[in-house]
């Protein structure tokens, strides 16, 4: 007895701290007062603002566009990279997957750096140059994704199929396909939260008035952040959320356990 | 098959190339790229001056005059014109870095007070460099229903027992030893050693009577009523004020510390003409209102300050008296070896107990 409510405590409290913060920043976008200390009545005027305010919405949209972009991108590139590595002999398949790994394991800091002194080199910094480095961080995480499931498939299924005279890009939607497509699409996914999440490598490789939130967000810690910036972390939490409602709950997840 | 797999691999380099060369040769002609502190001008000014000239401003933020001067040392991009703090202006001028402004095409620089162009030339001595855009001073935000109000106008306040634990101290070692300083009569740009280590001593007295070392949250504890009093800049005095009644704000009479935020065109510019035209944008009466309604600090220009209700011009919090302001001292840029030297010790305040 002693023991169950000691882990519904525990248990309670690793919730409580996950959640609360989330859960004030939630109370606060509805604050009718501009300071964080003082409640000053239930509005929605931040919801109202937020879609009003052009830079906002710019720095939401920029955002949208290279992680969605960028993780396409790299999804592509890292799917067709795992395809190669898991072609090679075990010796090279060690090399390039360490290869891979490094800009992973790098301190972002670093990788935005080195990516800012490189592209100063060429070009102006701007919106191209996050781009391409938000496609280089996102392609490791692809790689890491896929090839597991590529270990697990087995090679003879598509051999066989070749025997059998289909062409190698029909045997590869056929059969390779659909035993990779959960790591694509995970890792896909995974790619592009962290170009949500990524400040220190846009930070460095951004060029001038251009913001991606959480670029935004750090410019304004001196005279203290927007309370629309509440509101649509409040809209961000609550996307992410129906999201992962619908991953788990919706119609194609009965399917994937059938399925496989 | 050797073959194929060369040319395939050119055409890969080739293709990231032109990624490159794409977005290099982007139009830059009729561009301004503008760096200043975040929230500090207002965003429809920025769109009122690209209508009205046709040149499009990239504007870009940063959080503190180091952050801002790393940024611009990488030399990643070709800032036209920055605004940042008095030091940060002195020491860039300094190293070279800032090109001569030509005041024929800022005609509308006379709307500023000259009063402050004389404030300036504590690091530019011959105001050829950069124009005032804000200031303001560093004081004490006091509760006056906690406090005595008589006793706010002296920095010893910060050392009363009888406040032990509902006082605030500023997080930075600049603006900490200023107030040290004040008290012993030094002027806050010292570097004697003896001074410091007076002042040292002092911080380290006052320590056990500090409730916290804050920096930006000071406001808000203060606005909650957690502590008495706190050392704050006259700006975050002013929004605080607008929240809690029972708030106030003094600048000590031992002095302190007045800060200026000024404009100037770095030699990285490559649009000299238009960051004048956007310099003489931000001095015309209409729009430094809107810039003074959008970050509420007090503004240098005269026209726009005879034009706001009487009550407002008589707001020592944002607009300080003139007396006030000229017992206050510039803050001087320190060379490497100050710098440590103050940082250690400041080092040794945050740690003693």
């Amino acid at each position: 007895m002693v023991k169950k409510s000691v882990e519904r405590i525990y248990l309670s409290l690793i919730f409580l701290f996950l959640y609360l913060p989330i859960a004030v920043l939630i109370i606060l976008s509805f604050n009718n007062s501009k300071t964080k200390v003082q409640w000053g009545g239930f509005t929605l005027k931040w919801y109202k603002n937020l879609f009003s305010t052009s830079s906002i919405m710019e720095a939401f949209w920029t955002t949208i566009l290279i992680s969605l972009a960028s993780a396409l991108i790299a999804t592509l590139l890292g799917t067709l990279a795992a395809l190669g590595i898991d072609a090679m002999k075990k010796r090279n398949q060690a090399i390039m997957v360490g290869a891979t790994n490094i800009p992973l394991l790098n301190a972002d800091i670093v990788t935005g750096l080195s990516m800012m002194l490189l592209f100063v080199r060429f070009t102006r910094l701007g919106i191209g140059t996050v781009l391409i480095a938000h496609i280089t961080f996102n392609i490791p995480y692809v790689i890491l994704n896929v090839l597991p499931k590529l270990k697990q498939s087995s090679r003879t299924a598509y051999e066989a199929a070749l025997d059998l005279g289909a062409t190698p890009m029909y045997a590869f939607f056929k059969i390779v396909w659909p035993q990779i497509s959960p790591g694509v699409f995970s890792g896909f996914l995974m790619a592009m939260t962290m170009s949500l999440d990524d400040f220190s490598v846009t930070y460095f490789t951004k060029g001038a008035g251009i913001n991606t939130l959480s670029t935004m967000i750090y410019t304004e810690m001196r005279k203290g952040i927007r309370p629309e910036m509440y509101a649509l972390s409040t809209i961000l939490f609550l996307l992410a959320f129906v999201l992962l409602l619908f991953m788990n709950f919706g119609p194609s997840a009965h399917k994937d356990k059938n399925g496989t | 098959m050797k073959r194929k797999k060369t040319i395939l691999l050119l055409l890969c380099t080739l293709g990231i190339l032109g990624l490159f060369t794409g977005c290099g040769a982007k139009d830059s002609e009729n561009t301004l790229t503008v760096l200043n502190y975040g929230k500090y001008l207002d965003p429809e000014a920025i769109e009122m001056f690209e209508e009205e000239t046709g040149i499009k401003v990239d504007y870009e933020e940063y959080v503190t005059p180091e952050n801002m001067y790393t940024k611009y040392r990488a030399g990643a991009i070709d800032y036209d014109l920055i605004c940042t703090s008095d030091y940060m202006v002195e020491k860039l001028i300094q190293e070279g870095e800032v090109l001569e402004l030509d005041y024929a095409n800022i005609p509308l620089s006379n709307n500023l007070d000259s009063e402050y162009f004389e404030f300036s030339k504590s690091f530019d001595p011959e105001n050829k460099y950069a124009i005032p855009y804000f200031f303001g001073t560093v004081g004490i935000l006091y509760n006056k229903s906690m406090v005595e109000e008589s006793k706010v106008n002296s920095w010893n306040i910060l050392w009363d027992k009888d406040y032990s634990g509902q006082i605030i101290m500023a997080d930075s070692v600049r603006d900490s030893f200023m107030v040290a300083l004040k008290i012993l009569g030094c002027s806050l740009n010292t570097t004697d050693d003896a001074e410091l280590k007076q002042a040292q001593d002092l911080l380290i007295q006052q320590k056990p009577l500090v409730y916290s070392y804050l920096v930006d949250e000071a406001q808000d504890e203060m606005i909650s009523e957690n502590a008495a009093m706190a050392v704050v800049y006259s700006g975050e005095a002013g929004y605080a004020l607008e929240f809690n009644e029972n708030l106030a704000f003094s600048v000590p009479e031992e002095g302190s510390n007045m800060w200026i935020d000024s404009w100037f065109i770095p030699k990285s510019a490559k649009h000299k003409e238009h960051a004048e035209k956007f310099l003489n944008f931000l001095c015309r009466e209409d729009i430094s209102m809107m810039n003074f309604d959008y970050v509420y600090y007090a503004t240098p220009n005269k026209k726009t300050k005879e034009s706001l209700d009487l009550e407002l011009q008589e707001n020592t919090t944002i607009f300080p008296l003139k007396q006030t302001l000229d017992n206050c001292e510039v803050l001087k840029p320190l060379d490497d070896e100050a710098t440590m030297k103050l940082n250690l010790l400041w080092k040794e305040v945050k740690s003693a107990d």
